[in-house]
């Protein structure tokens, strides 16, 4: 014994000491993230009910811009350069170019596009009057500066009308009581994105405005209460961070690592996770967490009539649109698992006239890109994270002889302009539709499935509420189940090879089994054997 | 009956240690290998990768030692008595045969352990710690490791797994063919192995025999009477030493 403890004392201390060391310099890199939160508090310098320009009476919402302007008088150029003035951006897609990519131009598969029905889509542009082709982008008058920084809760762009304010809003109130953009100001367009609160993105609902941290921990009202723009922070008008589903270039992103680094967590393990994996996937394990979004559009169903010759409508029963005459059938759903996707950043666009692969449906609106095997250069700047998506399902018009999609004209003021929602005729929206873009249509139309990607952002859940380890490393059943271009520990194994294994294993404990059965059997008949012996000598 | 001191405090610390470790690697590995749920895949994992540290601790010591003391030389493998040992299994266990294979301080390994051990040794348990290091940095960008796929270095590192288990299996089971069922055990805990009387015989006898030739080659070479008595009182002395030992453990026998 003597000997004994010294060299196991040799032995353990060292490793003890090395283990102790190793794990401390590993903590000390890892510091918890320590924000000062004073940054998102905000001082108004100036009380604007006291400036004589915004006193008295408008005559129009132009009226006001200009009083803006008279003292601003850069801002109006700075807004013109942003896409949420001009609803387009100079993007670079794979195999297509550097192309303009926006609102102004691009498909999806919820209403499809703004291009022939300006007057009701621009209510969620920051100008006044873009009815059509004709508006002046040039003219700053034009500009809805309101829209963005009333901080009295009353401004309202009328129904239909292009962008303008509603009539009976107070403009020299709302101008006399303007500040910096809060949650309401961006929702009024980011929630009601598609044409309802919650629509488009899924994560992105009125519900925010006042929500608990299980919904949302940064714009929590009992947590830190952040506004949009805390993260989203602007220059010059420049809004930092772009909408995923309509961008197709890895630039001017917002990313959770500015605050919280590239190594939040206290464990190791868990920060080399984030080099493949998105914040996201882990930290939104859901989303419409409080009002339902769409899953699935079906446009093909739409132009039922009632008994009494009006457009159908019903609910669901959530009280949701289920079916709408103008619009189709819906399938809404709250409390969504994400899907999983490799994302790299860039994607693709189905731009208007792009050819339909019909032997590949669904059709991808905006493919993602990315894959296990994509490690981004060098640096691993651009390598691809698996991130959670909302993927949105939809049936939408097609020109099933010339295989691109429709961009039917949709809304008007009035019956016989020939918009979908006016006449329920897809023949002659489809028709005014591309005539107003002046792209050519065949006559025919059928409807295509298309799936679009969006990937999430917001609804970020308490620590406590993110996915754990068993929610992917699991035989079946986890949520990255789809993603199999990779090897997943505790997911994945070679069957073949873990058989082999088992049968290796058995075989021994029967080889164990049978030759203890012989060396006990032969023990006794020894035994029995000398016992015999020793009886007849007796 | 007498006894032997053959395994010295740092070997069984080791073959312990290894014991504890390779249990815990086996456990939580297959715990992360979804085989089953036991303490939870997060600390499945902690301990697996705090296990395979201090395993690899624990060979580096074990390296130094055996090549320090000689020990390695039980590994190098060997044909004779392979037969012997195989047939001495298979056959021989069944009617209370001999054991072919005599345990010596630098042979305690019959022909079939050293050719096993040499392959846990050079091949099983580089190949685990290579593939297991190789998974624990492949994700990591500051150890510019690169790795296309981590499939075939996971399914290595299973099979290996299983080679493991299908070993400790075996292991176990012929720990028990010793001159009783437990002697190996508790040479293994003790230090001290049993060896009939034949075999203390044997020990006395080689001892001769060496130390005949020794003195035969310096007689013909110098006929010096001082330098052969030397080597006579050498021979004395230390063969009195390995009976002392196998005295004072019978005397510790006859106690009980």
């Amino acid at each position: 014994m003597r000997k004994i403890i010294p060299v196991i004392l040799m032995i353990l201390i060292p490793s003890i000491v090395a283990v102790i060391i190793i794990n401390q310099n590993e903590r000390s890199l890892l510091h918890p993230p320590t924000m000062d939160l004073s940054m998102f508090e905000h001082q108004a310098v100036v009380d604007h009910s006291e400036f004589e320009e915004l006193q008295g009476v408008f005559d129009s919402a132009q009226a006001v811009t200009a009083a803006c302007l008279s003292c601003h008088n850069r801002r109006g150029a700075e807004v013109m350069k942003t896409a949420h003035w001009k609803w387009s951006r100079e993007e670079y897609i794979e195999g297509k170019g550097i192309v303009p990519l926006g609102k102004k131009n691009i498909l999806n598969n919820f209403c499809i596009g703004v291009s022939g029905s300006e007057g009701t889509c621009t209510r969620c542009h920051i100008g006044y009057g873009w009815k059509d082709k004709s508006f002046d982008f040039k003219n700053q008058n034009n500009i809805d500066c309101l829209v963005c920084h009333d901080n009295t809760g009353t401004f309202r762009k009328g129904k239909g009308m292009a962008g303008l304010p509603d009539p009976s809003v107070d403009l020299p109130y709302v101008a006399q009581n303007v500040g910096l953009p809060t949650k309401q100001n961006c929702g009024v367009c980011h929630f009601w994105g598609g044409g309802g609160n919650n629509v488009k993105h899924g994560d992105l609902d009125i519900a925010l405005l006042e929500s608990s941290k299980q919904v949302d921990v940064h714009m929590a009202a009992n947590g830190i209460d952040m506004t949009c723009v805390a993260c989203h922070k602007t220059e010059n008008h420049k809004i930092s961070g772009k909408v995923y589903a309509s961008s197709s270039e890895n630039k001017d992103r917002l990313v959770c690592e500015q605050c919280h680094t590239e190594t939040p967590h206290n464990d190791k393990l868990l920060n080399q996770h984030n080099i493949r994996i998105a914040c996201q996937t882990c930290h939104i394990p859901e989303y419409a967490k409080v009002n339902s979004t769409k899953m699935i559009w079906d446009w093909e169903t739409a132009g039922q009539m009632d008994d009494s010759g009006h457009p159908a409508h019903w609910n669901d029963q959530d009280g949701n649109h289920k079916y709408m005459a103008i619009k189709g059938t819906f399938i809404w759903d709250d409390h969504v698992t994400p899907e999983y996707y490799w994302f790299n950043g860039t994607a693709n666009h189905q731009l208007i006239g792009d050819k339909i692969d019909i032997t590949n449906l669904p059709l991808q609106m905006n493919t993602l890109y990315g894959s296990y095997s994509d490690k981004g250069d060098s640096t691993g700047e651009g390598c691809s994270k698996i991130w959670p998506v909302k993927v949105h399902r939809g049936r939408q018009i097609f020109d099933s002889k010339h295989l691109t999609l429709i961009q039917p004209k949709l809304w008007d003021k009035e019956k016989g302009k020939g918009a979908y929602w006016k006449d329920f005729d897809w023949n002659v929206a489809a028709q005014k539709g591309m005539d107003y873009l002046e792209l050519p249509y065949s006559g025919e139309f059928d409807f295509v499935e298309t799936e679009m990607y969006w990937p999430l952002n917001h609804m970020v859940s308490p620590a406590d509420k993110s996915l754990g380890c068993k929610d992917c490393h699991i035989r079946k059943t986890g949520r990255l189940e789809e993603l199999t271009d990779f090897y997943m520990p505790g997911r994945d194994r070679l069957v073949t090879l873990d058989a082999s294994g088992i049968i290796l294993v058995l075989i021994s404990l029967l080889g164990v089994f049978v030759h203890s059965t012989l060396r006990l059997t032969s023990v006794f008949k020894r035994e029995n054997n000398s016992i015999k012996h020793q009886k007849s000598e007796q | 009956m007498k006894k032997v001191y053959l395994y010295e405090a740092f070997e069984r610390f080791w073959h312990w240690g290894q014991t504890l470790l390779v249990l815990a690697l086996i456990v939580t590995g297959f715990e992360i290998h979804s085989s089953y749920e036991l303490l939870g895949y997060k600390l499945a994992v902690q301990w697996h990768n705090n296990a395979a540290w201090a395993f690899i601790v624990l060979v580096v010591f074990a390296i130094f030692w055996h090549v320090s003391t000689d020990a390695w030389k039980n590994y190098i493998p060997t044909i004779n008595n392979l037969r012997a040992q195989l047939d001495y299994y298979l056959l021989g266990i069944f009617k209370d045969a001999p054991h072919p294979s005599r345990k010596r301080v630098l042979s305690k390994l019959n022909p079939l352990q050293r050719i096993i051990y040499l392959g846990l040794k050079i091949l099983v348990i580089p190949v685990m710690a290579g593939t297991g290091l190789i998974y624990y940095y492949f994700n990591s960008p500051e150890s510019r490791l690169e790795v296309s796929s981590v499939e075939p270095i996971a399914l290595i590192h299973t099979l290996g797994a299983f080679l493991l288990v299908t070993f400790l299996v075996v292991h176990l089971y012929l720990i028990t063919t010793g001159q009783t069922l437990f002697s190996n055990l508790n040479a293994m805990v003790t230090g001290w192995d049993v060896m009939d009387d034949n075999e203390v015989k044997e020990i006395i006898e080689e001892a001769i025999e060496e130390t005949g030739q020794k003195v035969k080659s310096k007689r013909s070479a110098t006929k010096r009477s001082k330098e052969v008595n030397d080597i006579v009182a050498d021979a004395l002395s230390e063969t009195e030493k390995k009976v002392r030992n196998k005295e004072l453990a019978s005397q510790k026998t006859e106690r009980k």
